[in-house]
């Protein structure tokens, strides 16, 4: 079976998922989970740009060959890609709150190991 | 032995869930219709020659404008959290930068935020946009920031920049129910010739205050972690 682009897209995407929910499940260190989150971000974003674009088509933008007539023929689909610029701001912010409150967790207790952090469980 | 396995199990069960997806998926040949629609009038509508910042700023404008309040929100509890000690705490220094990283940030910089003022300008007519121009210039703040940890920028600057920037973007929005069809209509001005600077409408003057916003903010950010004397030792 051969492989086209989109489908090597959306399947490293996947990949990226599921290292990314691997790693924010199973890493002891908080650092390394939120570097686990981003990486479940960047999937996530590389998932919905490749189900939006069409074989042998380019950005949507009006440059060269690209014309304002034939811009329906020759562009792919405009809206995943501002969903995803969407996601990337919004997941920056999510990425610096994290990195933030993990830097008041080492203040109080000096380690990032999330056993240390006992005092929500039951 | 039971945790790793369990996670193990639970990462399957999402790969198998999303591997639908991809085995579901059958390669389009046209676009659906809401793209159709976007490719096809966007050019007569909105006037940018990039569609994506037309999505992003006109017809979609009211979600980047809860974008732009999600990243103030952000910044705003980054400053809170990480708000100056009481006088009298035992301040740390960080140590300074190496030469070489001190000798190249002052090169970098004036390009950097030129680089990025001309990304945000140009957001309607090449790829880019406030969001990314502002991302770089929040580059230039760190890079210097890392030379030098004394470095800050002036808050009180940061503040008036971020709220001006901020309240222009909702005077323009608001501008459009008065002199054009909605919230955010970018039809204010005359969409000029297409593909020129001085074209599509509102477009660069929104764009240009995103950009300013959101470098003013994560240069609030950068300063405020910054300026946090943690001993991380």
């Amino acid at each position: 079976m051969k492989l086209s682009v989109e489908h090597i897209a959306i399947l490293s995407g996947i990949l990226l998922m599921a290292i990314g929910l691997w790693g924010i499940l199973g890493r002891k260190n908080i650092l390394k989970m939120i570097i686990s989150f981003t990486v479940f971000d960047t999937g996530l974003n590389i998932l919905i740009v490749a189900l939006g674009y069409l074989p042998g088509r380019t950005a949507p933008i009006v440059d060269g060959p690209v014309t304002v007539e034939n811009l329906s023929q020759v562009a792919v689909d405009p809206v995943p890609q501002a969903l995803v610029l969407t996601a990337i701001v919004i997941g920056f912010g999510v990425t610096a709150l994290m990195l933030v409150y993990a830097l008041k967790m080492h203040e109080k207790k000096k380690t990032l190991d999330i056993n240390e952090y006992t005092d929500l469980k039951w | 032995m039971l945790r790793n396995s369990l996670i193990l199990g639970l990462v399957a069960v999402f790969a198998l869930a999303l591997f639908t997806i991809f085995s579901e998926y059958k390669t389009p040949e046209t676009l659906n219709r809401t793209a159709q629609y976007y490719n096809e009038n966007e050019v007569s509508q909105v006037g940018a020659a990039n569609v994506v910042t037309a999505v992003v700023v006109t017809y979609r404008g009211l979600d980047t404008l809860g974008e732009v309040t999600v990243l103030f929100l952000t910044a705003s509890v980054i400053g809170f959290i990480l708000r100056r000690k009481k006088k009298g705490e035992p301040v740390v220094k960080a140590d300074k930068g190496s030469e070489i990283l001190s000798t190249a940030s002052r090169i970098l910089f004036p390009g950097s935020i030129i680089l990025g003022v001309y990304v945000f300008v140009n957001g309607h007519l090449t790829p880019g946009g406030g969001f990314q121009g502002g991302a770089v210039i929040g580059t230039a703040i760190l890079l210097i920031a890392l030379a030098n940890p004394e470095f800050a920028v002036s808050r009180k600057v940061l503040h008036w920049l971020e709220s001006l920037s901020g309240v222009t973007y909702v005077i323009i929005g608001l501008l459009g129910i008065f002199l054009a069809a909605g919230f955010l209509d970018n039809r204010i001005l005359p969409l000029g010739d297409f593909g020129h600077l001085l074209s599509a409408g509102a477009i660069p003057i929104i764009y240009s205050m995103i950009g300013i916003k959101v470098g003013a903010e994560l240069s609030g950010i950068i300063t405020d972690i910054n300026q946090t004397k943690t001993n991380l030792s």
